[in-house]
């Protein structure tokens, strides 16, 4: 059991605790802190334009140069949800919201114990699983896709919401466990050990003494599968039509090439990337503590 | 233990709740999705596709109680869908938008169903009225009718006659290439930033190659000649090409090597554009009630060399999945969509700007239309009039055609092609380097249909 903790990328990087590290020379600091602000600003300056876009009109979006001080307008999120248009968001926000909550869930439940057989209590040749699991990533989706469609095809799910929900937990599977195993890893043996000495079988020492520790790395775990599911693009605009449609594809669908869109384009995208913002900012302490839970220990 | 067991955690009840959500809700199911009476339509996401859906419920589902479920993708995704949809038959879509192009190809193949049999049980729909060579484009090599037009277009040369005016210039009845390029350089930078002419410069098959081609034709050139030689790289192809590339470096927008058709829209309603020479559905576009050259321009037929014309034919047309089962309901809406009296809902509902029009010839003797579109109207009926796909340069063809060749292996060579023409535009390679490397594909496709022809 020692091994594991060893080999885990999280434990080599462990440093003596309790140490404060030396504060840098005031300069140098302010000087991190502007390029900080900078790169900061370069990331999100995309997306506060897609914003800004987003309420402008479609001969403003246009323009080149661009108007940044443009009157505003709702006019991109009308046609998003259709109102005058007959187009309807509210199928494919739902077929989303089905497709990325239930691939996670299932995902959760698969990843979690498979991780911990790897971690804290690790099958034999437990490496070369992980390694299996991993390269289940390593094929290339594209490649994949005429044998799922035809297969899709044959079974008649061409268009059903439960075979994106297979494919995403297929996706996102390998992803999960090798998250979740890191996060196993990192509970101390001694916490388990003492668990067993005061006579905690396995289910209370899972609920008692695994789960408050590898919380925040089970929200991050989720978070990222839900993100990958919802943003999903190539299978989902492959293998469903009108009824099982999911958000993106209905994004894309604003797209032409006769006309102008992109204030259109925009408001969609600000719509459709909303609950995965919304989702990270609930889950933002959560999250923090769990991507930072592999790093500094 | 078990018997201090505490409520699942959310996460199950996340799962309880979404499952029973979708049960309910009815979210998913088979291709056959939706009762007897709705149809599955799969479409290109055009201005006049929105309108359609626009008025769907109200004015056909009302009346026939037929529910039109509409998919709507950008132009590539939609073709990839089409292609991957109807090559597999995989029936989920009723009906779908393809253009002339396609039409023939996917009848050969028996994908789509030939649809004579309503036309001659509906004599209301009245075919006599579609446009001849429309009628013709759509028709597979078995003589059978297989789409019905949605709207069709040919190709002119749109030009802001309040400048050519202010610069004392006449723009000949029927230009010629050189007469054009000769204006282009007299306008360019007439007014601040305004180019002397608009070309498409954006790689891809149906961007830069569909002007390029009329351009090609009209040249005296042609991708291949009848039995399958490869003339990419023959002097009349060269010439062409050359002087499309060295016309929109001298005197094209800004931009060139990225702009399509929207770019050069753009462009001439911001007044960046003093000339444009593409689709005839622009117009449109151009003389709409908000743009700001509404009244300015004038049109002027497809610039010519050695042809009598050069414009080009193109129809986004409604065509029937041989593998759908609804093939019935699926004629009530396609006839519907490109009846003539559709065009009247547009007009009287959206506006006559809107009308899908350039398919039917009542279409060009509507008053209503006329008062909005006199303009244009004449000009795109001539172009499409003109335009003979089966014959459209001066040597005959393998296949027909005006801005494409009518074989599946088109798309992927003339994209080829024309990233390297884009480069050329953009002064990274010469004219020259693109067309040879372009030669050595046109052969590749070659090679096949003479080995199939002589095995």
């Amino acid at each position: 059991m020692s091994s594991v903790t060893d080999v885990g990328p999280v434990a080599a990087t462990r440093t003596p605790e309790g140490e404060p590290r030396a504060p840098r020379k005031p300069r140098s600091g302010a000087l991190l802190g502007v390029l900080a602000w900078l790169i900061g600003i370069l990331f999100v300056v995309p997306v506060l334009w897609m914003v800004l876009t987003s309420f402008h009109s479609e001969e403003d979006a246009a323009t080149n140069p661009p108007s940044l001080f443009a009157p505003l307008t709702l006019e991109g999120y009308r046609s998003f949800f259709g109102i005058g248009t007959g187009a309807n968001p509210w199928p494919s926000l739902a077929n989303s919201l089905t497709a990325s909550v239930v691939s996670t869930v299932i995902v959760l439940l698969l990843a979690i114990p498979a991780a911990y057989a790897l971690s804290i209590r690790p099958v034999r040749k437990w490496t070369d699983v992980l390694f299996f699991f991993l390269s289940t990533r390593m094929l290339p989706v594209v490649a994949g896709l005429l044998p799922i469609y035809l297969f899709a095809q044959v079974s008649g799910l061409l268009d059903n919401i439960w075979l994106l929900i297979v494919l995403y937990t297929a996706m996102n599977l390998p992803i999960a466990v090798w998250m979740m195993r890191s996060f196993l890893a990192e509970v101390p043996v001694e916490i388990l050990e003492a668990a067993s000495m005061d006579g905690a079988g396995l289910l209370l020492t899972l609920r008692r003494v695994v789960a408050p520790i590898v919380l925040p790395g089970i929200a991050a775990t989720s978070l990222i599968c839900f993100i990958f599911s919802w943003n999903e693009l190539l299978l989902a605009r492959t293998l469903t039509g009108t009824v099982a449609q999911t958000a993106p594809v209905y994004l894309t669908g604003f797209v032409t090439s006769q006309g102008l869109f992109l204030a259109q384009v925009c408001a969609a995208a600000f719509v459709v990337s909303l609950p995965v913002l919304i989702a990270g900012f609930a889950a933002q302490d959560k999250l923090v503590q769990g991507l930072s839970l592999g790093a500094v220990k | 233990m078990s018997g201090h067991a505490r409520p699942a955690p959310a996460a199950v009840a996340a799962t309880v709740l979404v499952l029973g959500l979708s049960g309910c809700a009815g979210w998913g199911g088979g291709p056959t999705g939706g009762g007897p009476d709705t149809i599955n339509v799969l479409m290109v996401n055009n201005p006049q596709m929105e309108d359609l859906q626009q008025l769907t419920a109200e004015h056909f589902t009302a009346e026939t109680g037929i529910t039109v479920n509409y998919t709507v993708l950008p132009e590539n995704d939609v073709r990839d869908k089409i292609s991957q949809e109807f090559s597999s038959q995989a029936g989920q879509y009723d009906v779908a938008t393809l253009s002339n192009f396609e039409i023939p190809i996917y009848a050969r193949s028996e994908w789509i169903a030939p649809l004579d049999e309503y036309v001659e049980a509906d004599p209301e729909f009245d075919q006599d009225d579609v446009l001849a060579p429309l009628t013709a484009s759509l028709s597979g090599d078995d003589g059978r009718l297989y789409g019905e037009p949605f709207y069709g277009e040919s190709s002119f040369l749109m030009y802001r006659a309040d400048v050519l005016e202010a610069a004392g210039i006449e723009m000949p009845a029927n230009p010629t290439w050189q007469e054009v390029a000769d204006i282009a350089a007299a306008v360019d930078g007439a007014e601040p930033g305004m180019a002397g002419i608009c070309l498409r410069g954006q790689p891809g098959w149906g961007q830069v190659f569909a002007p390029l081609t009329t351009v090609v034709n009209t040249f005296g050139g042609t991708w291949f000649t009848e039995d399958w030689e490869p003339q990419v790289d023959s002097p009349e192809f060269r010439d062409a090409v050359q002087f499309y590339v060295d016309l929109v470096r001298e005197h094209g927008e800004t931009g060139a090597p990225q702009a399509g058709f929207t770019e050069c829209l753009n462009n001439v309603v911001q007044g960046n554009a003093a000339m444009w020479y593409d689709a005839t559905s622009a117009a449109g576009s151009l003389e709409a009630e908000d743009s700001p050259v509404k009244g300015l321009m004038g049109y002027a037929p497809a610039p010519v060399v050695e042809t009598d014309s050069a414009g080009w034919l193109y129809a986004w047309s409604w065509a029937v999945q041989q593998a759908s089962t609804k093939k019935d309901a699926a004629w009530e809406f396609v006839s519907w969509a490109s009846s003539a009296g559709y065009e009247e809902l547009v007009g009287a509902e959206l506006g006559w700007s809107r009308v899908p029009a350039g398919k039917r010839a009542s279409t060009y003797g509507n008053p209503d239309y006329l008062a909005e579109a006199s303009a244009f109207a004449e000009p795109t009926l001539a172009a499409i009039e003109a335009a003979d796909p089966d014959d459209p340069g001066v040597q005959p063809r393998p296949a027909p055609g005006i801005q494409f060749l009518g074989i599946p292996e088109f798309p992927d060579l003339a994209t080829q092609v024309s990233q390297d023409v884009s480069s050329a535009i953009a002064g990274q390679m010469t004219v020259d380097e693109a067309l040879a490397r372009g030669q050595d594909l046109a052969e590749d496709v070659a090679e096949r249909y003479r080995e199939r022809a002589s095995g």
